[in-house]
């Protein structure tokens, strides 16, 4: 089938502002998103600027907008999105465009980073594996499918109008390790968690869940975070730090 | 704008290996890893079904059958006390890795829970044994994020989006690292004691294939241009069960839950080529039986063609099993094939998927041609060639391979660099990319496309599953003939930022490279042994093959092969039955 593809294009360097080329290309009926990009980078456009590898939906490298939904176009069927012949292309949102299709991570790593994303352990190692139970181990499951791919953090409305929130992605690390059992969990990580840029930033517009390529209830998790919170707090006869 | 950087070790890739290596070293040294990616975009990402340790925790096993399962499953090519090191050491990593965090899958007592794998057996080879560790079927990308999350913890430098382009080596001593930063367009030159190439697989070389558009053998393509000979690149392992056309993976583990293999008869196939493991044979038979199946019309469209497929039938194991264990797999069905895996059965083929070959090394990491180390230059993960996968890699023992070898690895550059006083960079150093570059600025732009499809196309066909003499030569004249088509070779625009031309016309000059040396080596091998299956010589030929294959680059076509023994110590060669 012929399609149509309109992807912005924007070199900072030497552009004002943001336009659109468009590229009719010939697809097969299975074909991804990224395949035709591939295409037109290969064929027709190599100055084209879009950041890619694993090519099925698990390194999160191409997380872009499609028809204006945050989506992976390799994870992106064309017979699914196209829309008269024609489907529109534009970089993430919430972050700098450093040249067409490719955003600048800096701002979402450093806060991914403070989250402290890693096993800060709450006792010493044993000699073999610690045991953990396969309920404690379920409940940190769905956090630990994120791949970091920004796809939440583009398109949360609160990133955008509040740029010191965290965000749904390191919101997620953070849920994925209070959670394990074999962490110190929300103490070691309750400063970062509990103030008005940590989880009570989130307004639970849902726009994480509806994007997550990894079918992640971001939202619920995150409200499921704030209980946690409000317990923790009040097991201490303390008031979260909504800052309301 | 040319930078220069100084360091005690440089870590080339961002992978299982390079990060592993990179938490090690930098105990005690000044260490940067620099990636062309992002490190969490590394392909490990993409390894799902498990990392093999005995640990017994189901049922009796123990690091020695491990180590048998490992050097029959490589046709004895596999060295064998490096395989007694890799087995040796699976379950002290494995703990490590759980200490740190890895969220492996659980048994009801709360111990890592274990499944079966392809070749895999008990009492070297009486049955198939519960060996494979898993985190559902995002084994790798589990073990990728934990590491990489250590890495935040630790504050180790990164460089990202920074492209490896050339080595610096003074004699056998290695001093560096030249990179071209992609955001930019500066060169960057890495003055180092020590280097370590960690940057994946080379499967992009193949149409179909479950590598990532960024393994493209940048390491291996490096040293090969250095001088440095590359091993065993005639075994390139296809994974039985891709998804038709497209080379996605499904993980063994969905045979190692029970899933089955039909052909277009409904017949459970493998029963007649190895009756004892059936679908949990290792990769190189299975996928060899799937293609015979093929060749005989008994594809599922018939076509006697490679382009045929087989059924992978998990339907019998039940909707709790599939999306509980197998949730990733569920996903990739529903989306790119709009079936439900709980429903109906997957179509699959053979799809490229590892290197057994690459850069030589010995159980350090330490790179070596043959006859001599060389200093300071190390090698790990899929580019490297221990070897503990000899013809054929056992599935698992991937991941394996690079968090044991990752480790040791990096444990050596901490001793070494402490050894070893820095010298200054030569003057030289950014010379060959700088000149690279520039050549591309200055050439018309044609298109990178038609040369990499011409070179996947022919692989594929040409240096498959089965090879024969007049395919192989036909191939090494076509990737020769391409070799000459990527000079001419120039760019639309000489953007300095994000200038993707210029990377992907480098990759594709890697590709070709270790295609020939691929094409080459297959050509020279007459026997057949592991994934190295030639038409014309369909027996092992121990007497005159049992050896590894060394072959050097000279100028830029031109191809020495030279050998190196075998370690055999432990376990006689024998007829290879399953």
């Amino acid at each position: 089938m012929k399609v149509i593809f309109k992807i912005q294009r924007f070199n900072p360097q030497e552009d004002q502002k943001a336009s659109f080329d468009t590229y009719s290309i010939d697809v097969e009926e299975s074909a991804r998103v990224l395949d035709a990009l591939q295409y037109i980078s290969r064929n027709i456009d190599s100055t084209l600027a879009y950041r890619k590898s694993c090519a099925h939906g698990v390194c999160g490298s191409d997380a872009m907008r499609i028809n204006g939904k945050e989506c992976l176009a390799c994870k992106t069927l064309i017979k699914n999105v196209v829309q008269d012949n024609t489907i529109i292309i534009e970089p993430l949102a919430n972050m700098d465009v450093m040249r067409d299709l490719v955003v600048n991570y800096d701002g979402a790593l450093k806060k991914f980073r403070s989250v402290r994303p890693y096993l800060i352990p709450a006792k010493k190692a044993p000699e073999k594996e610690y045991l953990q139970s396969q309920e404690a181990r379920e409940n940190f499951d769905e956090a630990s499918k994120c791949i970091n791919c920004t796809a939440c953090y583009s398109a949360c409305p609160i990133v955008a109008e509040q740029p010191g929130f965290l965000g749904p992605n390191a919101l997620i690390q953070a849920i994925r390790y209070i959670n394990d059992d074999r962490d110190q969990g929300l103490e070691a990580r309750i400063d970062v968690l509990d103030n008005p840029n940590g989880v009570w930033g989130c307004q639970q517009m849902f726009h994480c869940t509806r994007v997550c390529p990894r079918g992640i209830k971001v939202t619920k998790l995150i409200n499921q975070t704030k209980k946690q919170i409000v317990k923790y707090r009040e097991s201490r006869g303390e008031i979260p730090n909504k800052g309301d | 704008m040319i930078y220069t950087h100084e360091f005690d070790s440089i870590i080339v890739g961002g992978g299982g290996s390079g990060l592993y290596a990179a938490l090690e070293a930098s105990k005690n040294s000044r260490t940067a890893v620099i990636s062309k990616l992002y490190p969490q975009r590394s392909h490990t990402c993409a390894a799902q079904g498990g990392i093999s340790a005995a640990l017994g925790n189901l049922e009796e096993d123990s690091p020695e059958w491990h180590a048998y399962d490992t050097v029959k499953g490589g046709d004895y090519l596999t060295d064998q006390n490096a395989a007694k090191i890799l087995c040796e050491e699976a379950p002290h990593v494995i703990y490590h890795l759980e200490h740190i965090g890895l969220p492996f899958s659980r048994l009801e007592d709360g111990k890592i829970a274990q499944r079966r794998f392809g070749g895999h057996t008990h009492h070297f080879g009486e049955g198939a044994v519960r060996r494979a560790c898993y985190a559902a079927d995002r084994t790798g990308n589990m073990i990728l994020q934990t590491l990489y999350q250590q890495c935040v913890e630790k504050d180790i430098k990164f460089f990202n989006e920074f492209f490896a382009t050339d080595v610096i080596l003074n004699g056998n001593k290695a001093e560096g690292v030249v990179a071209y930063e992609l955001s930019t367009g500066d060169i960057h030159v890495f003055a180092a004691k020590a280097v370590v190439f960690a940057t994946g697989g080379f499967g992009r070389m193949f149409l179909t294939t479950s590598n990532a558009i960024s393994s493209t053998g940048d390491g291996p393509a490096i040293l090969t241009r250095a001088g440095v000979p590359l091993q065993d690149m005639e075994f390139y392992q296809f994974h039985p069960t891709g998804i038709y056309r497209m080379g996605i993976l499904i993980t063994e583990g969905v045979r190692g839950e029970g899933g089955i293999l039909k052909n277009n008869q409904g017949e459970r196939f493998m029963e007649k080529y190895t009756p004892t493991l059936l679908d949990l044979a290792p990769r190189d038979i299975v996928s060899r039986s799937i293609t015979t199946e093929i060749l005989n019309g008994r594809g599922i469209k018939e076509s006697h063609d490679i382009d045929d497929y087989v059924w992978l039938d998990a339907t019998h194991l039940g909707k709790d099993i599939i999306e509980k264990r197998l949730p990733d797999i569920t996903d990739f069905c529903r989306t790119y094939l709009d079936i439900d895996p709980v429903e109906k059965a997957i179509p699959v083929q053979p799809t490229a998927h590892y290197a057994m070959g690459g850069i030589p090394t010995d159980t350090h990491g330490r790179v070596h041609n043959g006859n001599t180390t060389y200093e300071g230059l190390y090698a790990v993960g899929e580019c490297a060639c221990i070897s503990v996968h000899g013809a054929n890699r056992l599935g698992t023992n991937s991941l394996l391979d690079l968090v044991v070898f990752g480790r040791r690895t990096g444990m050596h550059v901490a001793q070494y660099v402490n050894d070893t006083n820095s010298s200054p960079v030569r003057k030289d150093a950014a010379d060959y990319t700088i000149g690279r570059v520039e050549t591309l600025k200055k050439k018309k732009g044609v298109p990178l496309g038609p040369i990499i499809h011409n070179m996947q196309r022919i692989m594929m066909q040409n240096v498959g599953v089965f090879r024969k003499q007049e395919a192989l030569e036909q191939a090494v004249k076509k990737i020769e003939g391409l070799m000459d088509e990527i000079k001419e070779l120039g760019i639309r625009s000489d953007h300095p930022n994000f200038n993707f031309e210029i990377q992907s016309t480098f990759e594709a000059e890697n590709l070709l490279s270790l295609s020939l040396i691929t094409a080459v080596s297959a050509k020279n091998r007459e026997e057949s042994r592991g994934a190295h299956q030639r038409e014309d010589f369909p027996d092992r030929n121990d007497d005159t093959w049992l050896k590894h294959t060394l072959a050097t680059l000279h100028g830029e076509k031109e191809i020495n092969i030279h050998y190196n023994n075998v370690d055999v110590s432990i376990w006689d060669p024998k007829p290879r039955t399953y």
